[in-house]
């Protein structure tokens, strides 16, 4: 049997007794649960009472009534999510106030249970969430064991093979309507659409060739001494279609002996992303720096862009797997999602930091420090 | 003459391409089409207009935008049906649907569907939602 604690904030001692008596004998048992769940109620009058149990003990749901003599219950909804403490929360309140309702779901408020309520409607709200719970539980033993992370890779990664195939799939089953009649030309956005939805697939494709590869850790590394401003100059010409047409220059700076032990391939991986990054992101007629430079027993690569910049917010997504930083301006930019999260794990191999500079409108730096010795 | 007014459905998705189709086949079906390609541009809309009916992508911005969204209109409009469509169904093991009154109460979408649906198959499940 597993017990869940349950925390009643209200300032009525009738609906705190009402609740612990209806819940005194009921437990929560489903199908799949490999257990059934009973609940140990504690109480508290005010806000500030609740925060101080919410301190000193682990609970699973809260029962908050907003009225309060003191602080308010959405103050004590804020004080949670700010600690960041993993409670469930359930509001106690009348319909009347959906401005509350709205702000308290912004909080974190998982539900709303309006007064006043009955046993019934009580306890199939806190079956819900027994079970909301156990699966969380349950996501967390597969997370220690990593099941999670593949399993939600392969969800994304499902979804974004499959959107560009039904992007392709729908303009060509509009074209074999003759939605736009006999003519052809007057399908050629859709054939414009659909090109650059299968050309995004193939660079998908080849993204997750090099991710699997650096993940399974199966690939052969060649490491020798490599001259870095050699790779950052092959990179720089594979991108030159590109920043011609938005008419970026790209200046090199760097000591031509500088050179590092390391796998060619992976350089070039790291190279390549941070600068197609640099010029996709960037403004017409913008600029880029990449800067090399060693010294005090590092090698220090830096790709700085004029571009649109990004909120500090955005920075700490930015190397989880298929993370984009969605916003008017990228919305129009093609990417995988994949491209740092590479970096970042090569960078990883070679115990390297990696630091975002950014400012929304100005322009990006990614500064990747490789130590000398390892 | 008696004027029908059209009924309004709102199509959030972050696919362009997707979206337009979408709200083309829509279109056809005698509806009014109200898009959005994100979170805020879906709140800002159903704040200033009920749909009759809404049909949002799950994945957006998050893995999850599809479900806040849907708790938002549902918060605002609890009568309005919300079909959540997803790219991501049974293969990758992830499954939802919406058949039992357990999930219906915590996911509070009226439907689910695979983006790969016919149409006409589509059309169907609206003017079921929709009690045409």
């Amino acid at each position: 049997m597993g017990k869940l604690n349950l925390l009643v904030v209200d300032d009525e001692p009738g609906i705190r007794s009402g609740i612990k008596r209806i819940l005194e004998s009921f437990s929560v048992s489903y199908p799949f649960m490999d257990e059934d769940f009973d609940f140990e109620v504690l109480e508290a009058e005010t806000g500030e009472e609740a925060i101080e149990l919410l301190d000193n003990y682990m609970f699973d749901i809260v029962l908050l009534d907003n009225k309060l003599p003191g602080i308010q219950g959405i103050e004590v909804l804020e004080y949670i999510k700010q600690q960041a403490i993993d409670v469930i929360v359930v509001m106690i309140t009348s319909y009347a106030s959906l401005d509350m309702a709205v702000k308290a779901t912004k909080s974190g408020a998982y539900d709303f249970v309006p007064k006043p309520f009955t046993p019934k409607e009580l306890r199939s709200c806190l079956e819900n969430i027994a079970k909301q719970l156990f699966l969380r539980r349950m996501t967390q033993k597969m997370q220690q064991e990593g099941k999670q992370i593949r399993f939600q890779f392969l969800s994304v990664l499902s979804h974004e093979l499959k959107s560009p195939i039904n992007a392709v799939e729908g303009y060509l089953k509009l074209m074999q309507e003759k939605r736009n009649g006999e003519n052809i030309v007057d399908y050629t956005d859709m054939i414009n659409r659909s090109l650059t939805r299968i050309q995004e697939m193939r660079n998908l494709i080849l993204d997750l060739l090099d991710f699997t590869r650096i993940e399974s850790g199966k690939k052969a590394r060649n490491i020798k001494p490599l001259y870095l401003c050699e790779i950052a100059r092959e990179s720089i010409d594979l991108v030159q279609p590109i920043s011609i047409q938005k008419d970026i220059d790209i200046h090199l700076n760097c000591n031509e002996k500088i050179s590092y032990k390391a796998d060619k391939q992976e350089l070039e991986i790291i190279f390549n992303n941070l600068l197609s990054n640099a010029v996709k992101y960037n403004k017409q007629g913008g600029r880029i720096d990449v800067n090399l430079s060693k010294e005090k027993g590092f090698v220090t690569v830096s790709v700085a862009d004029t571009g649109i910049g990004m909120e500090q917010t955005d920075i700490e997504k930015l190397f989880e797997d298929f993370v984009r930083i969605k916003s008017e301006q990228t919305k129009h930019i093609s990417g995988t999602g994949l491209g740092l999260s590479i970096v970042k794990k090569i960078a990883d191999l070679y115990g390297a930091s990696v630091q975002v500079e950014s400012k929304p409108g100005e322009g990006s730096n990614f500064i990747i420090r490789f130590p000398i010795e390892r | 003459m008696l004027k029908i007014e059209k009924k309004k459905i709102l199509l959030v998705d972050d696919d362009p391409d997707y979206l337009f189709q979408l709200s083309l086949a829509i279109q056809d079906m005698g509806f009014e089409v109200m898009t959005a390609s994100t979170q805020k541009e879906a709140e800002d809309i159903v704040e200033k207009v009920r749909p009759d009916l809404a049909i949002l992508d799950l994945m957006m911005e998050n893995q999850d935008t599809g479900f806040i969204l849907c708790h938002i209109i549902k918060n605002k409009y609890p009568e309005v049906p919300i079909i959540i469509a997803s790219a991501v169904t049974a293969e990758t093991g992830l499954l939802f649907d919406v058949d039992s009154e357990e999930n219906r109460q915590w996911i509070k979408a009226d439907m689910f569907l695979d983006k790969g649906i016919r149409m006409d198959q589509l059309h169907k499940e609206i003017n079921k939602l929709l009690k045409i």
